[in-house]
């Protein structure tokens, strides 16, 4: 090398310069991409709520999401109506979808009444299914889900889905043989308080037969992420009792 | 003259088979056992490494005379950050899907050793040209190594390929499945991909004793 390059003064503004040209690299690079990602985003909170309703492509064994082209159209055919609910005030909000709930649960600064709850109201085969979205903390990072119930708050089908749990442990809470296991699932106890659902270990009824007891089976060595589930399930969820006692009531 | 020549050409070839960055170099290993489940994430993450290290390759042999010795790695380092993060903004992007696969393993290539070794003992050397075949022909090595474990992972694993039924329906019993064949879950662990990686090292070397060091 020669002296120039190795002089104090090159070396320190060769480094800024060089900040200075990957960072406007990868700015321009974010920028351009941000439409194209956000789209595909919200195409997946499309296919997540329509799977958790039933809309799906599923095969003998693995969770296949409907195609991302047809999404949108089978989201507008099957969603009838997006709703918020507020501090018990429920309107109508047609990008209710767009709503990020993990901002909206810290906007609220754990004031639930503050927080903007969105529900999907689907129909398919004259049923009616009601859709909330779900978000907690699995062992190593988010967790996040949708849960459609009937207007008992039975669960009709649930999607979870994680970022960084422990593949072939953690990360089985998106696999069929974990979801199915709610489906008929009571999140009501016999006396009608809100109860949730435990993800229990040494279940005693490993068949998951009995929809009333208010438990699934756990993944074996995934603990704490069962444990995740389960409390943002519990957390979550009961937020939507008041609006299902209304609607039992009108 | 082709459209390589002799020295050329060996930059690509040579990658492939007597001096892979894998068996031979021993580099790369985490990503190899990480990501060979699928024979899919195999194939995205080959060809990531071969878009990183074949780019970031030149743009080293580019700067290579203006670059201060002192901080000579951190410059590679930002290099390869650079591109990876690009990489990984593409594939949200334009393969939504296989970027959750992919996931952390998409920053896991900023740790490839095979990544930072090349950037040091060949674009630091050489033009634009020749790194950009080294590069190429050394992610090729790595591509061929993963793609190897990657099939006989998915395929004995899970009885798939690129998420194609080749051995029969598990739950059906219909193909293999009949004869009374079972998946071994064993192979989707990761130190299966290290046991297979290990039998490839051996039947290379076994195959040209050239390769074996006293």
């Amino acid at each position: 090398m020669s002296n120039k390059t190795d002089s104090n003064v090159y070396t320190v503004l060769f480094a800024i310069g060089m900040v200075v040209v990957v960072g406007a690299l990868l700015a321009f690079t974010a920028a351009s991409l941000k439409g194209t990602i956000g789209k595909n985003v919200e195409l997946e909170k499309k296919q997540n709520i329509l799977y958790a309703m039933g809309v799906n492509e599923n095969d003998e064994s693995s969770a296949v999401f409907v195609d991302k082209s047809e999404a949108p159209e089978l989201f507008s055919k099957y969603i009838t109506k997006q709703l918020v609910m507020q501090g018990g005030e429920v309107s109508e909000d047609d990008n209710a979808y767009l709503i990020d709930i993990k901002k909206a649960k810290e906007a609220a600064e754990g004031d639930a009444s503050k927080r903007q709850l969105p529900i999907f109201v689907g129909e398919k085969d004259g049923k009616t299914f009601y859709i909330a979205p779900v978000y907690g903390k699995g062992l190593w990072d988010a967790i996040w889900g949708y849960v459609s119930m009937d207007e008992n708050m039975v669960v009709q089908g649930a999607y979870f889905d994680h970022k960084g749990e422990t593949p072939g442990l953690g990360a089985n809470i998106k696999e069929r043989f974990f979801m199915d296991d709610f489906i008929g699932e009571h999140l009501l106890d016999s006396s009608g308080n809100f109860k949730g659902i435990d993800v229990a270990k040494g279940n005693a009824d490993p068949k998951n037969e009995n929809k009333t007891d208010n438990e699934v089976d756990a993944i074996a060595g995934a603990t704490i992420t069962g444990n995740g589930v389960a409390a943002m399930l519990k957390s979550d969820l009961q937020l939507y009792k008041p609006f299902f006692d209304n609607l039992k009531n009108n | 003259m082709g459209l390589l020549s002799k020295k050329d050409a060996k930059l690509i070839t040579d990658p492939l088979a007597d001096n892979n960055p894998i068996t031979i170099q021993v580099l790369g290993i985490c990503s190899a056992l990480a990501i060979t489940a699928q024979l899919k994430a195999s194939i995205v993450m080959a060809v990531s490494v071969m878009f990183v290290l074949g780019i970031g390759n030149v743009v080293i042999s580019l700067i290579r005379n203006i670059i201060p010795s002192k901080i000579r790695i951190i410059v590679q380092l930002t290099v390869v950050a650079a591109l990876v993060i690009i990489v990984d903004q593409v594939l949200k992007a334009f393969a939504y899907e296989l970027s959750k696969t992919l996931s952390v393993f998409v920053g896991l290539i900023i740790t490839n050793c095979i990544i930072m070794g090349r950037f040091e003992a060949f674009a630091l050397g050489n033009g634009p040209w020749k790194s950009f075949l080294d590069g190429i022909g050394n992610a090729l090595g790595y591509g061929v190594i993963l793609v190897i474990v990657g099939f006989f992972r998915e395929l004995l694993g899970s009885g798939t390929l690129l998420g194609f039924k080749v051995l029969g329906d598990p739950i059906e019993k219909t193909g293999l499945y009949a004869l009374g064949y079972e998946n071994n879950g064993f192979m989707l662990l990761s130190p299966m991909a290290l046991i297979v990686v290990g039998i490839i090292i051996w039947v290379q070397r076994s195959r040209n004793k050239d390769l074996i060091e006293d």
